[in-house]
């Protein structure tokens, strides 16, 4: 391999993960000139840059949530030099429209996996693993506690909970990052079950990847008039942060739960006070994680948000060369869950 | 196993009384005798005898798993719990077998008397055959301490459901000293004869913290007033010639307080005492002594005659449950009061019993300024208790009140964070607070408790920016925040850094506004000792 550059091809400045020969940045925390994406979750994509680079399929929603941006669309796969690197993206299974960013120097290669998932969950471009010799991995859930059912099988609770309690005479409401688990949520409700409503949060989301073609379900959004007593027996599909708040109470007796990776963990469930948790994830599990990394073939590999400290020593032991990267990353279901993943 | 671990599940899964009600009442209706009078058992905190060492199951489970002991180490620092940790690292079950819970409970009992490597090889084979959910049960039976949110007024609530008895009694009767060996399903909750149990103790009545104004109980003449001690309490049942000491959480400990072995002497068979259980060395001038005394007594299966000298116990008596064999509450606490006045004339002067003096009062303003006497009374507050009232079993609400006094407080500085367990894995929930002694920080108490859930979470993510160094998982933080520390007592410790110990420390509120130069100062606890320890 003939890269003999002094150099790392990616560091970390101030505002995030620095391409130094490129002159660019990979999904910054502060302004800066030209910001590539992997996906519009908020503690990667942030406003203020003058340039951002995501895929097509990102475009929508991130247009949705910076504003008027200067973004420029890549189609997952194609290739882009920018000052002689050469940059890709590739799916990374997330959420709808997000991706790895492959970074090429002379033959030496980086991927930096942004956040990402292993098994399809029917609406996010399936994960493809990259060749890489330096891995940016995130470890999330980096302890061998995490590990996910089927998806099939979380399907059938959401949707036995959702009958138990409309024979109950309550309205289900269901806690869902509004970026890509929401809209993984509602395409596995039955909607033979009863009408599904969406928190605007939500439902501004879901119209945009419904628009896209993405395959979702009718939804009702829930306005200020909206009346419990006409939809019953409705789900509600809401960020996890609204379940507890004033406006979840003009549904009345509700039965609340949420859908999240830390609900593996009963100390989890039981804080979060809610009548179910459900698990799922859009971040890889451990299993995942490690397979992850081992398809990469990469012999070097950075662990960013998450157990960053044990998944490293992890794959050190291994060996691997491993390290933490110290990011400022950490969202969507770090939110929903432990603090921890904000390291 | 599996309508096992499906009821736990339902019970475990929600914050609703009702749906966990109705998910141990179905179970209780349904499922086999064996199978409930062990549910029993295991919710009022009666185990199966250990069979296995619990320490080694990290070890075995780690190796099932192919996974470095570290890395178990690290998922149950995350986990909080050791049998859910090794239920969730284990590969999936490779012989799924539903067994029942009395089976898996007889299989761990027939490992006793086998060598470690044969425990580890049936142990292994019963991972194999259990799902996740429950593993984790299984595992329970091994650590112990099935504490999944089951009240024991919920207990006795399901079990009133499943069997049509009154629920009080059912409290009565899961007291005492059975268990699932020495009894019968029938026995414990069906047959109307709740049996012979000399030692049986009658659930505890418990009070509700006065919040409204007294005047809002209404006419003083219709309560009686008593201080709130700080001891342990307690309940003296003498039968059959022989004395058991309960203590509130219904663990027998007799053999702990030996002073009550003559109870027999001068109490009649048929006599059950509820009281506070506190030391009395006699030189503190018609005052118990303080709770610092009291707790070299707890915990203890045999006392020093040494300790039996220095720090001698009395039952402090307040109620009188039973007499001649008569069960008495349903009688008015004014009659109950009575008969133990009438009883205590009698007692022999050296006896280990004294009678809980009432406060005398007229207006509820008299009461309020007495209350504030507390302290030196070695009392935490006051008592009130409807003179009409019967002896309820169980936190109710109406006429048991406890007044105590506002807690002890001072200022101080956290500089240590430790992440929580269990409910709270993954916040930093445990702090270490300082006071100044000089231009140094000592650090004098922790706390756990007393902040919100989002006020930990904002901690915590703080904790995470401003950690100075690592130790374990144990980080020093820059000394930024001030916190009001209450507390309900303090007393001399030379074990600790700052020469004293508090009871009771929590949180009682982050103080924003404080900087941190005007937090307390060692001398400002020392200064409180003096008074109050
Ligand atoms: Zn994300
Ligand atoms: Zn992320």
């Amino acid at each position: 391999m003939g890269h003999s550059y002094k150099t790392p091809l990616l560091t970390v400045s101030d505002a995030g993960l620095y391409c130094a020969d490129g002159d660019f940045h990979v999904d910054p925390w502060q302004p800066v000139d030209r910001a590539l994406i992997t996906h519009a979750h908020a503690d990667h994509a942030r406003q203020g840059s003058a340039h951002y680079l995501a895929t097509d399929a990102a475009g929508p929603v991130l247009r949705h949530r910076l504003g008027d941006i200067t973004l420029e669309g890549i189609a997952y796969g194609a290739s882009r030099a920018i000052n002689g690197v050469t940059v890709s993206f590739l799916p990374a299974g997330h959420v709808p429209g997000s991706a790895q960013i492959r970074i090429e120097r002379g033959g030496e290669v980086w991927v930096v996996s942004g956040d990402y998932k292993l098994a399809p969950d029917g609406l996010s471009e399936p994960f493809e693993p990259v060749a890489c010799h330096t891995f940016i991995t995130e470890s999330t859930f980096g302890l061998p506690v995490f590990r996910w059912p089927d998806q099939a099988e979380v399907a059938r609770d959401i949707n036995a909970w959702w009958r138990d309690t409309r024979e109950a005479g309550m309205i289900a409401m269901l806690g869902a990052y509004s970026l890509g688990k929401a809209q993984r949520v509602l395409s596995m409700l039955d909607p033979a079950i009863g009408p599904i409503l969406t928190h605007g949060a939500v439902g501004a989301i879901t119209d945009i990847l419904r628009a896209q073609g993405y395959p979702l379900p009718d939804t009702i959004p829930v306005t200020p008039d909206t009346k419990a007593a006409d939809y019953p027996g409705a789900l509600v599909v809401a960020p996890p942060g609204a379940l507890g708040s004033t406006w979840a109470r003009r549904f009345g007796k509700i039965s609340t739960a949420t859908a999240s990776g830390w609900m593996r963990l009963r100390g989890v469930r039981r804080r979060r006070g809610l009548d179910r948790g459900f698990v799922l994830s859009d971040h890889a599990d451990w299993d995942a994680l490690n397979r992850a990394v081992a398809e990469t073939g990469a012999s070097r590999v950075m662990v960013t948000h998450g157990y960053t400290d044990v998944f490293s020593r992890h794959l050190a032991a291994q060996g691997l060369q491993a390290e933490v990267l110290g990011t400022q990353y950490g969202g969507d279901e770090a939110e929903d869950g432990p603090p921890e993943a904000a390291a | 196993m599996k309508r096992f671990a499906e009821m736990v599940r339902g019970v475990d899964q929600t914050t609703r009384t009702t749906v966990k009600l109705d998910a141990l009442a179905a179970y209780l209706s349904e499922a086999p005798d064996q199978d409930r009078l062990w549910t029993v058992a295991l919710f009022t905190g009666r185990r199966p005898r250990r069979a296995v060492p619990a320490a080694r199951l990290r070890e075995w489970a780690a190796e099932r798993a192919g996974l470095p002991l570290w890395l178990v180490e690290e998922s149950y620092a995350v986990a909080g719990d050791l049998a859910e940790t090794v239920a969730l690292i284990l590969p999936p079950p490779g012989a799924p077998e539903d067994r029942s819970l009395t089976d898996w409970i007889g299989f761990l009992a027939d490992l006793a008397p086998l060598d470690e490597l044969a425990k580890r090889k049936a142990i292994e084979s019963a991972w194999d055959r259990l799902d996740t959910d429950e593993r984790f049960l299984f595992n329970k039976l091994i650590t112990g301490g099935f504490r999944i949110g089951v009240s024991q007024k919920l207990m006795t609530r399901a079990m009133a459901r499943a069997t049509g008895r009154d629920d009080s009694d059912l409290a009565h009767r899961l007291m005492g000293d059975w268990t699932p060996e020495t009894t019968t399903w029938h026995r414990l909750a069906e047959a109307d004869d709740a049996g012979d149990d000399a030692s049986r103790p009658y659930p505890f009545y418990l009070a509700y913290p006065l919040e409204q104004p007294p005047e809002d109980l209404g006419d003083p003449a219709d309560w009686q007033a008593e201080w709130k001690w700080d001891g342990i309490r307690g309940q003296l049942v003498v039968r059959d010639g022989q004395h058991f000491t309960w203590s509130r959480g219904g663990e027998l400990v007799s053999p702990a307080f030996p002073e009550f072995a003559r109870a027999p002497d001068f109490l009649p068979d048929g006599t059950v005492l509820d009281g506070e259980i506190l030391v009395w060395s006699g030189d503190t001038a018609g005052h118990p002594d303080s709770f610092n005394a009291l707790q070299k007594r707890i915990g203890r299966k045999t006392v020093p005659k040494t300790l039996l000298n220095s720090a001698p116990v009395v039952l402090y008596a307040y109620d009188l449950l039973e007499w001649q064999g008569q069960d008495l509450r349903s009688q008015p606490l004014a009659d109950r009061r009575a008969q133990l006045e009438d009883l205590f004339a009698s007692l022999p002067l050296d006896a280990p019993l004294r009678l809980a003096p009432t406060v005398r009062f007229t207006d509820w303003s008299e009461l309020a300024e007495r209350r504030i006497t507390a302290r030196e009374e070695r009392a935490e507050g006051l008592m009130l208790k409807r003179l009409s009232s019967p002896y309820q079993v169980g936190r109710k609400k109406g006429d048991w009140w406890k007044w105590k006094l506002d807690p002890l407080t001072v200022d101080a500085v956290m500089i240590y964070a430790q992440s929580g367990s269990g409910r709270r894995a993954n916040l930093f929930t445990d702090f270490t607070f300082a006071v100044w002694n000089g231009n140094d920080l000592v650090p004098f108490t922790k706390a756990y408790s007393g902040l919100s859930d989002a006020e930990f979470r904002q901690i915590t993510n703080w904790v995470r920016r401003n950690t100075r160094q690592k130790f374990g998982p144990v980080r020093q933080v820059t000394p930024e925040h001030v916190f009001e520390i209450a507390f309900e007592g303090i007393h001399e410790s030379p074990r600790h850094k700052s020469g004293l110990a508090l009871r009771f420390p929590r949180m009682a509120r982050w103080r924003h506004d404080k900087p941190v130069q005007e937090a307390n100062t060692l001398d400002d606890l020392r200064a409180i000792l003096a008074q109050y320890g």
